[in-house]
């Protein structure tokens, strides 16, 4: 029970982790319909930029910094290549997007070389116990910084006027733009979030149980994918959600390994995907999806 | 006010849509634009909010100027944000938005917080029934109400000019006069109206003047009243020519079923 219970716990929490990234994914797809596979490399860069300020200027204002300046890449390639090309068939600006991504991503990796970067977390890697469960302190703070991210960012989008300017334009762009709401504005302000999230998602990623920052922390983005699309991907509830249950699938199936042998080791690492298409099959546009993703 | 000179649209760089359009819309008045399907209606519409290019339409020639500033090339949401709103054809309501949000949504191209206030007060004057739901998702009214909320969504914006794309389409006789009845009274409130429609009984009741388009060109024009008592129009959109009615009955002796009268 106590071993379930943990799995459970570190589950959640890898869980917010997935949340963070797939939530950005939802909302730049429902401000701009571009599918973001780029968010491996903001992940990357938001993680690097905070380890290599912070051994200058101090934990938070490295933060600090290092997500701006991820929420800033973010903005860049909305303006410079998604604004621009709207219009163009959507799976052209997705490619563009992982043509972003290998760039940013071999660049990075040239930086970090073959060591590991340390962001060297004011926390270490100690763990919390919680009666009988142990969780490190990293990945409890990680939990906490997602739900008030989270919070945050669901009364934005219900009441602040943003919120409702995105919930429009993603329901019926071209009325949207009749009312005066400005398409290129929400979608910027998507992007930054998004990219936002993600390097606040990175900076946990890196801390414990991780080692460090290692380009091995993009194929993580690799896993918020599935969450996201299993909860709908216009669906920001249903990115929360899929966050959870991949991160929570993906937990006790490493943590249950010995037992579930027969199925290989490393299952954990498959089991996010496993889990979208078992949901896939039963709900083909996700939990929370609408049924009719595009418009006739 | 609003003064739409030599207008030519095509889309997709083949289908001609307009053929030289010229139209006026004063200060105060509001105006109809009749037609039958495929004459170019909407897309004269489409051309003045410039949301053409989502269409793949290209104005080819022409001009159309709103209060002496030119409207050309400008950003869909620029030309709200000069006084000029539209609602489109067919309601397009946010339906997963409820009714205070889709408002709300109206309101983005005002700045000036008391206006949009006052806007508000004047669209729950107008539209009781809107005050009622507003809390309501816009998907659970009735056809009647989306048309209400459409334009009360319009209205929000404060225009000076306001574009109606076929208010009266697929709602009940009744609520078409409660439709007609609306259109006057934001008229007499001092808001100019565009009315682009196929049901002319209505556009001809409500208007001062208007013009007739037939495929991409305006064939008539006149003062409503006018217009009303000519042979083709009343041939054409009215339906009171004498040889509709052997026509009907010629049907009617056809069928063998029989058809109450559908009363709202």
């Amino acid at each position: 029970m106590t071993t379930f219970l943990t799995l459970l716990l570190n589950g959640l929490s890898l869980g917010a982790i997935y949340a963070l990234i797939a939530l950005g994914f939802s909302v730049i797809f429902k401000a701009s319909e571009v599918v973001s596979f780029m968010h491996g490399s903001l992940l990357l860069f938001g993680a690097y930029t905070i380890a290599q300020l912070n051994a200058e200027i101090g934990f938070l204002p490295a933060v600090a910094l290092g997500v701006a300046a991820t929420a800033g890449i973010g903005l860049l390639v909305e303006r410079l290549l998604i604004n621009r090309l709207r219009g163009t068939a959507v799976i052209t600006l997705a490619i563009l997007t992982i043509g972003v991504d290998i760039i940013l991503v071999t660049e990075l990796t040239r930086r970090i070389g073959s060591d590991i970067l340390n962001v060297g977390h004011p926390w270490g890697g100690e763990f919390v116990r919680l009666g009988e469960v142990g969780i490190t302190e990293n990945r409890l703070y990680a939990m906490l910084t997602a739900v008030v991210l989270m919070g945050l960012f669901f009364v934005a989008f219900k009441f602040s006027s943003w919120g409702v300017a995105m919930r429009a334009a993603a329901e019926d762009g071209e009325t949207a733009a009749l009312m005066g709401i400005r398409r290129g504005r929400v979608s910027a302000v998507a992007w930054v979030v998004g990219a936002g999230l993600a390097a606040v998602a990175g900076l946990f990623l890196v801390g414990s149980p991780t080692p460090g920052v290692s380009p091995g922390v993009t194929s993580v983005a690799l896993r918020a994918f599935p969450a996201a699309i299993l909860g709908g991907l216009d669906s920001t509830g249903g990115a929360v959600i899929g966050g959870l249950i991949i991160g929570i699938a993906e937990a006790l199936a490493s943590g249950y390994q010995e037992q579930l042998l027969f199925l290989g080791r490393g299952f954990g690492d498959v089991v996010p995907y496993v889990v979208m298409i078992l949901v896939l099959l039963v709900r083909p546009s996700g939990l929370f999806g609408t049924k009719e993703l595009t418009r006739v | 006010m609003l003064e739409v000179e030599g207008l030519q649209v095509t889309y997709g760089g083949a289908v001609q849509a307009l053929r030289g359009v010229t139209l006026r819309v004063p200060d105060g008045k509001v105006v109809a634009v009749l037609g039958s399907n495929g004459a170019g209606k909407t897309t004269l519409l489409r051309t003045i909010s410039n949301t053409l290019k989502l269409h793949r339409g290209r104005v080819e020639a022409g001009t159309i100027t709103f209060d002496g500033a030119s409207l050309t090339g400008r950003d869909a949401s620029a030309i709200v944000a000069t006084g000029l709103v539209q609602v489109p054809e067919g309601r397009r309501i946010f339906s997963r938005l409820t009714v205070e949000e889709n408002l709300r949504a109206g309101a983005m191209g005002n700045r000036d917080k008391s206006a949009r206030a006052a806007a508000q007060t004047r669209v729950y004057d107008l539209f009781p029934v809107l005050a009622e739901r507003r809390s309501q998702r816009g998907g659970l009214l009735s056809g009647g109400e989306q048309q209400m909320l459409a334009i009360g969504r319009a209205l929000m914006a404060g225009p000076k000019l306001l574009l109606l794309d076929e208010p009266s389409l697929g709602l009940a006789p009744k609520i078409i006069g409660q439709i007609g009845q609306i259109i006057r009274d934001i008229h007499d409130q001092g808001t100019s109206v565009l009315l682009v429609e196929q049901n002319a009984t209505m556009a001809l009741q409500v208007a001062d003047s208007a013009y007739v388009l037939d495929v991409g060109k305006v064939s008539l024009e006149g003062p409503a009243n006018e217009l009303a008592a000519t042979d083709a129009v009343q041939r054409l959109y009215l339906g009171q020519a004498a040889g509709d009615e052997t026509q009907v009955q010629q049907a009617a002796a056809r069928s063998t079923k029989t058809l109450s009268r559908w009363t709202a």
